[in-house]
């Protein structure tokens, strides 16, 4: 008798460490898998031209030619260059408020365009591109200053759904990628 | 004595507990289950992407659409500038107009992201970004990793 009831109480399966070996499992899992989130340069590329339409007039003192050639060279409104100074120049011409002649009326004017010859590295048009991006990011962030936040990342994050984006509406990226010439193609 | 070792050993049985495997293994499945990507697509061209300081995150993965330019890792045209979208390569890059709109068509928000080795020419690019708009996508990102050294541009 004594025998049968002993045998009883070890048929019962300790189950307070499962949550243990369960917690133990998420947290490997947590920790070694790697979401993978992509990054890169957001673009907007401009809608299809109609074959009788005509690119829209733009004056020529607001445009910013930015010309790379198939060695990667930098031509700056005609000027050799290098891509490290294209930043500055944005800013330069972005926020030129119509002193200098050579640079634009307005900010929100201003329009950057970059062309590219077809033998161009790619590493160099990324490069380029990205220059031109930062001269915006950094004129976003001294606006939002301005208006009293810390950065331009905060100050969109604080904004109301109807609330506009007054530093966008005071300085659009305006970057334009030049149509190629149809004569290079082939 | 050693009987007594015996009669121990007869009485209780040395069983694994089972009670907590299903609740194990439902949380390994559940969990495979949500962070496996569905369709893996097999890259056939080389992509290592250039570095960038510009970059912005894309939030919605599901509006995503991949293009890869680059070169060729196998094959008879080993090395050559290929394009491929999803799991296969385009031969021409007028097809690229009829997939992408048809993606257009299922998602009208899509984002194509171009995934283009740093070692290509911007021909092949700028073949894809007209075709893009003859599709009518237009919102579309040059893929780009985090530059590390930022100032060294």
């Amino acid at each position: 008798m004594p025998l049968r009831k002993k045998e009883r109480e070890t048929t019962e399966i300790p189950t307070s460490s499962m949550a243990d070996i369960a917690f133990l499992l998420l947290i490997f899992f947590l920790v070694t898998t790697t979401i993978d989130i992509d990054t890169g340069i957001n673009m907007t590329l401009p809608p299809k031209l109609e074959d009788d339409q005509e690119p829209p007039p733009v004056k020529e003192r607001n445009i910013l030619k930015i010309l790379v050639n198939a060695q990667g060279q930098v031509l700056l409104e005609d000027e050799p260059s290098a891509v490290n100074l294209i930043r500055e120049e944005v800013i330069k011409h972005v926020q030129n408020n119509g002193q200098d002649p050579r640079y634009a009326e307005a900010s929100n004017k201003a329009i950057v365009s970059i062309k590219t010859d077809r033998q161009t590295p790619y590493d160099v048009y990324v490069q380029t591109l990205d220059e031109v991006w930062m001269a915006y990011f950094t004129m976003w962030d001294n606006e939002a200053r301005v208006l009293g936040s810390p950065n331009y990342e905060a100050y969109k994050d604080g904004l109301g759904p109807d609330e506009e984006n007054m530093v966008r509406e005071k300085i659009p990226a305006a970057i334009s990628l030049a149509e190629p010439d149809a004569g290079s193609e082939g | 004595m050693s009987s007594h070792f015996k009669k121990k050993s007869a009485k209780s049985k040395q069983d694994i507990p089972t009670a907590s495997l299903p609740d194990i293994i439902f949380m390994l499945l559940i969990f495979f289950m949500v962070t496996t990507v569905l369709r893996e697509t097999e890259v056939q061209v080389r992509t290592t992407l250039p570095r960038a300081e510009a970059i912005q995150k894309i939030e919605q993965k599901r509006l995503v659409s991949y293009v890869y330019i680059g070169p060729l890792k196998t094959g008879q045209n080993r090395g050559a500038t290929a394009i491929q979208i999803d799991d296969a390569l385009i031969d021409d890059v007028n097809n690229v107009r009829t997939i992408m709109y048809r993606k257009l068509v299922e998602q009208p928000k899509l984002i194509v992201s171009l995934r283009v080795d740093q070692t290509s020419e911007m021909g092949m690019v700028m073949d894809v970004q007209q075709e893009l708009r003859e599709a009518g996508t237009l919102r579309i990102n040059y893929s780009s990793r985090q530059d590390r050294s930022a100032a060294s541009s």
